[in-house]
């Protein structure tokens, strides 16, 4: 099994069911048997390796800045280390930073993760079809997706032409200021011909549509739901149990 | 919903008329039409003429209130538009507006979707629609990977597999290159053969769509039907008009032009042995061996894909080129030490070589066109009494004087040609390469390019011109470059 | 042809989306979301020096997070637009992948909203300046308010403040003033043709 086959709005809502979770308490433990969980569930669905590290050093690099952050001017409490300015690291902060670190790892690694090998038009029918969201938004958004792909030959283009109007020598900023507003000319007018040519092919024309492509739901994603909710409560559940458990309201 | 299949629709319009919002003049007025079921119809006339706006209308694409007043009727089989879009397919111009999904079979299926098809039917009828427009792809096919003419014969796909009684074509040829053109054509009358359905075409380029259509109705400068009937009577008789307003017409002999070619003329880029490669990508076409020449044209030519733009901007200084030689004349280069056209400065390009791209749009960098044109003299600090005559001048030689004020997006496609032109010859280059110059323009706007090229070059400049356009380098090129397949290398005759 | 916008539109204007207003809301908002990918990634090395500078001023960077709700509202001026503008982008830059994950979800709603319930304030009829300049202040204070929950509840109040501050002053003038500039700028090259924000003469 790869998680590729998995439908992309059950790998959402698990992603979601686990943030959600994690959100509420600032503490090591949660955040730890969460992760653990998290691992055993991507070998389970057979993510592939390689590209889970990948996105995992980003999420890792970005977690390790906010822990920083908290590590400097997080909230005071037990032995102060060393205060300097507005800067002070104490025990707290310490354990806070800890805290916050595996706390970002263990929110943002399953909505990465999860979502590696996504297909934008299988995410789009799973939304309109399992979620029963709104056709024409999901569609409309779906090809607005797709034609900002297409925008970076554009950006070439607008590049090459500024550089042979002699403006590419200098003044670095307002050249990209410049030419970011002249992708946006492009990206709207690109959008509207397309909207005509939806319109043009019946989009919009009548409330019910079709779906040509099936968004299966069956077992197996809700298994992978129910699975969101065991790791959820576990690490809730454990959390609670060893009396670490710090809820975001309480200061 | 069940559409009667192989039946056409009936159009009839009843002083209709529609005045877009936010503008005082009304783009049609007054129009008087009846299209009977399975007609096959093209409609022309000058640019303007609100051709556009009526194949919009009869499509029900124009918008509610919202967007415009409408004045008179317009029925399609006896109901407005917006209740007949299961009727009514259209194929606009753009071929990369039209693709919607990622998949050439999502793609096809879109349609049919919207008009509720059960899941069942849709697949076979995409399978049929594809053979039906000739295009042999799997389902999964990446549609951006797609030609021109494949992207319009795929949108035609979508539109004849919704079974529609009337199709309409709003210039669906004019962004492709001749095989393209001809793809397109057949498939359009194949497919309106087999279903009997009304086929309405805006073209200008009759000559190609006359086996097609049965009927020619010619609108005028402000939207009313000036002629109307069988297709080689109407146009034999209004063929003066239809010539001044830019048509095309079948058998219209090209303009001579006679051109002065001043001599000596000195060598300013001379290439060696050079290959082509987009950025990221392999090369292609090793062993470019060409000279480009003070007031010589040179046209490059080749089917799609064969690398025109990429020798274009690799000329034009713009894309490194992986192997091989492309080096400036010792009086035309900078430095002596910096002869390829890559090395040089913003600054130094601008002076000495010109870049026209095959979109307009992507070239404006101001607001109003007086500044486009003097953009170019500011960054090489010219004082402002210079800037003010040159643009003055060119403002006036290129017939752009009552748009100085005018934001350059605003113009018409033939007005934005001629400003991305001018601001190119605004500092004087040497040498001036332009993509697809003609690319989709009427009669008249491609004279007037031509018989300025002409002018530029017998001035002294190298003019460079990748294109399709086969009557365009008959009439200019003193020098082709001829690119073939990867393969084999290119060779330029004289 | 003149092409400044008005800043109020007519009353009993439809309020229903077409096709085109969710098309272009979405290729706004889609390309909104990769700036904020790119902004995730200039933010950091750049807020970790004004941090060292005022713990809380790296809220100044707020903005870049902001406008995609402001400035799809501008353009579209349909109700929703705010929310849908922020919620897609904030989408798009969780799909691509960034340090809050599926919570940027919830981030681009709370923010989204913020602005959302200005132009409803406003009966979604006034889209000039000052209502896009409180659009941007009100997506700040929201965006505040959900950090300073969610992501830093171990702070200290300076912090709170500052760090509120300076998320409203970055939401004023870059989602707020920035934005408005850019569609006044879109409006006049012809883009905006088929919207009421592109639009002047008999009907405007």
């Amino acid at each position: 099994m790869t998680a590729r086959t998995l439908n992309p709005v059950a790998r959402l809502l698990t992603a979601l069911i686990i943030a959600g979770a994690l959100v509420l308490s600032v503490d090591w433990v949660s955040a730890l048997t969460a992760l653990a969980g998290e691992v055993l569930l991507f070998a389970a669905i057979g993510v592939k390796p390689r590209a889970a590290l990948k996105r995992g050093a980003v999420v890792a690099l970005a977690a390790t800045l906010t822990a920083v952050t908290i590590l400097l001017y997080g909230q005071v409490s037990g032995t102060v280390y060393w205060h300097f300015l507005l800067v002070t690291i104490s025990d707290g902060s310490i354990a806070l930073a800890a805290a916050t670190f595996l706390r970002v790892l263990a929110i943002a690694l399953p909505s990465v993760i999860l979502f590696i090998d996504v297909e934008s038009t299988e995410l789009a029918d799973g939304l309109g079809q399992v979620l029963r969201l709104p056709a024409r938004f999901v569609l409309g958004a779906l090809a607005g997706l797709r034609l900002v792909g297409l925008l970076g030959q554009d950006w070439q283009y607008l590049g090459y032409a500024r550089r042979a109007r002699g403006v590419a020598d200098h003044a670095r900023v307002r050249r990209l200021a410049g030419q970011t507003f002249a992708l946006l000319v492009f990206a709207v007018r690109r959008g509207s011909k397309l909207a005509t040519a939806m319109e043009a092919r019946g989009f919009g024309a009548y409330p019910r549509r079709t779906w040509a492509r099936p968004s299966p739901f069956g077992a197996r994603e809700f298994a992978l739901i129910v699975a969101g909710f065991v790791i959820a409560g576990v690490a809730i559940t454990v959390s609670v149990t060893m009396g670490a458990w710090n809820f975001i309201g309480a200061r | 919903m069940s559409s009667p299949h192989g039946t056409g629709a009936s159009v009839t319009a009843h002083h209709w008329g529609w005045r877009h919002a936010g503008r005082a003049a009304w783009a049609v007025r007054d129009l008087d039409l009846r299209i009977e079921p399975g007609e096959r119809v093209m409609l022309l006339g000058p640019s303007g003429a609100g051709k556009s706006t009526l194949l919009h209308g009869i499509a029900g694409l124009l918008g509610g209130a919202e967007e415009g007043e409408q004045a008179g009727t317009l029925r399609v089989d006896g109901a407005p538009p917006t209740e007949q879009r299961h009727r009514i397919g259209m194929v606009l111009q753009d071929p990369d507006a039209q693709v919607i999904l990622s998949h050439v079979g999502d793609d096809v299926a879109f349609g049919m979707e919207n008009l509720g098809v059960a899941r069942d039917e849709i697949w076979p009828r995409v399978r049929t629609a594809l053979d039906a427009v000739g295009l042999n792809l799997a389902l999964s096919q990446s549609t951006s990977e797609l030609s021109g003419g494949q992207k319009q014969r795929l949108a035609l796909a979508g539109v004849i597999a919704m079974d529609p009684g009337l199709i309409l074509l709003d210039e669906p040829t004019a962004n492709l290159d001749p095989a393209g053109v001809l793809e397109v054509r057949d498939t359009v009358a194949a497919s309106a053969a087999r279903s009997g359905a009304t086929l309405i075409v805006i073209e200008h380029r009759t000559e190609v769509w006359m086996p097609v259509v049965d009927r020619v109705v010619v609108l005028g400068a402000d939207g009313q039907v000036i002629a109307d009937g069988p297709s080689d009577a109407t146009i034999r008789r209004h063929h003066d008009y239809l010539v001044r307003s830019g048509v095309w017409v079948p058998d219209t002999p090209l303009p001579a032009i006679t051109r002065r070619r001043p001599v000596p003329s000195e060598t300013l880029l001379h290439a060696a042995d050079l290959a082509l490669a987009h950025p990221g990508d392999p090369p292609m076409h090793i062993g470019l061996n060409f000279e480009i020449a003070a007031g010589r044209t040179t046209v490059i030519t080749g089917p799609n894909g064969a690398g025109k733009s990429t020798l274009a901007l690799t000329l034009g200084g713009l894309l490194p080129a992986p192997a091989g030689r492309l080096e400036a004349g010792p009086d035309f280069a900078p430095s002596p030490a910096r002869r390829n056209p890559v090395k040089w400065r913003s600054k130094e390009l601008l002076t000495r070589i010109g870049s026209v791209f095959q979109d307009p749009e992507h070239q404006f960098l101001t607001a109003t066109v007086r500044n486009e044109l003097a953009l170019g003299l500011k960054a090489i600090k010219r004082p402002a009494a210079e800037i003010k005559a040159r643009t003055d001048e060119l403002l006036e030689r290129l017939r752009l004087a009552h748009l100085a004020a005018v934001n350059p997006y605003t113009l018409s496609g033939g007005e934005k040609r001629r400003l991305s032109v001018a601001t190119m010859l605004a500092t004087a280059p040497k040498v001036i390469i332009l993509d697809e110059p003609t690319f989709g323009q009427d009669r008249r706007t491609w004279e007037e390019l031509t018989r300025l090229l002409a002018e530029i070059a017998d001035g002294g400049t190298a003019v460079v011109a990748a294109t399709h356009d086969l009557d365009f380098a008959d009439l200019l090129a003193d020098a082709r470059i001829m690119l073939p397949d990867w393969e084999t290398p290119g060779e330029t005759t004289p | 042809m003149n092409t400044q916008p008005t800043d109020t539109t007519p009353g009993a204007r439809a309020l229903r989306w077409r096709v085109v207003d969710i098309v272009v809301a979405s290729v706004l908002a889609t390309a909104a979301g990769l700036v904020f990918v790119v902004w995730n990634i200039a933010s950091n090395p750049i807020s970790a020096p004004l941090t060292a500078a005022l713990p809380g001023l790296q809220a100044l960077l707020a903005g870049g997070w902001l406008f995609a709700g402001v400035l799809t509202a501008l353009v579209i001026r349909k109700p929703g637009a705010a929310l849908y503008g922020e919620l897609v982008a904030a989408t798009v830059s969780a799909l691509v992948g960034n340090q809050w994950g599926v919570l940027t979800l919830e981030s681009g709603l709370v923010q989204g909203l913020g602005a959302e319930l200005v132009f409803a304030a406003f009966f979604y009829r006034r889209w000039g300046l000052p209502v896009a300049l409180i659009a941007g202040a009100v997506a700040g204070l929201a965006l505040a308010i959900n950090d300073l929950i969610l992501w830093y509840p171990g702070s200290a109040n300076t912090f709170a403040l500052i760090y509120t501050v300076s998320a409203i002053l970055s939401g004023t003038l870059v989602a707020g003033l920035v934005s408005w500039f850019a569609v006044r700028g879109l409006a006049k090259t012809g883009a905006l043709s088929r919207f009421a924000s592109g639009r002047i003469g008999p009907d405007a």
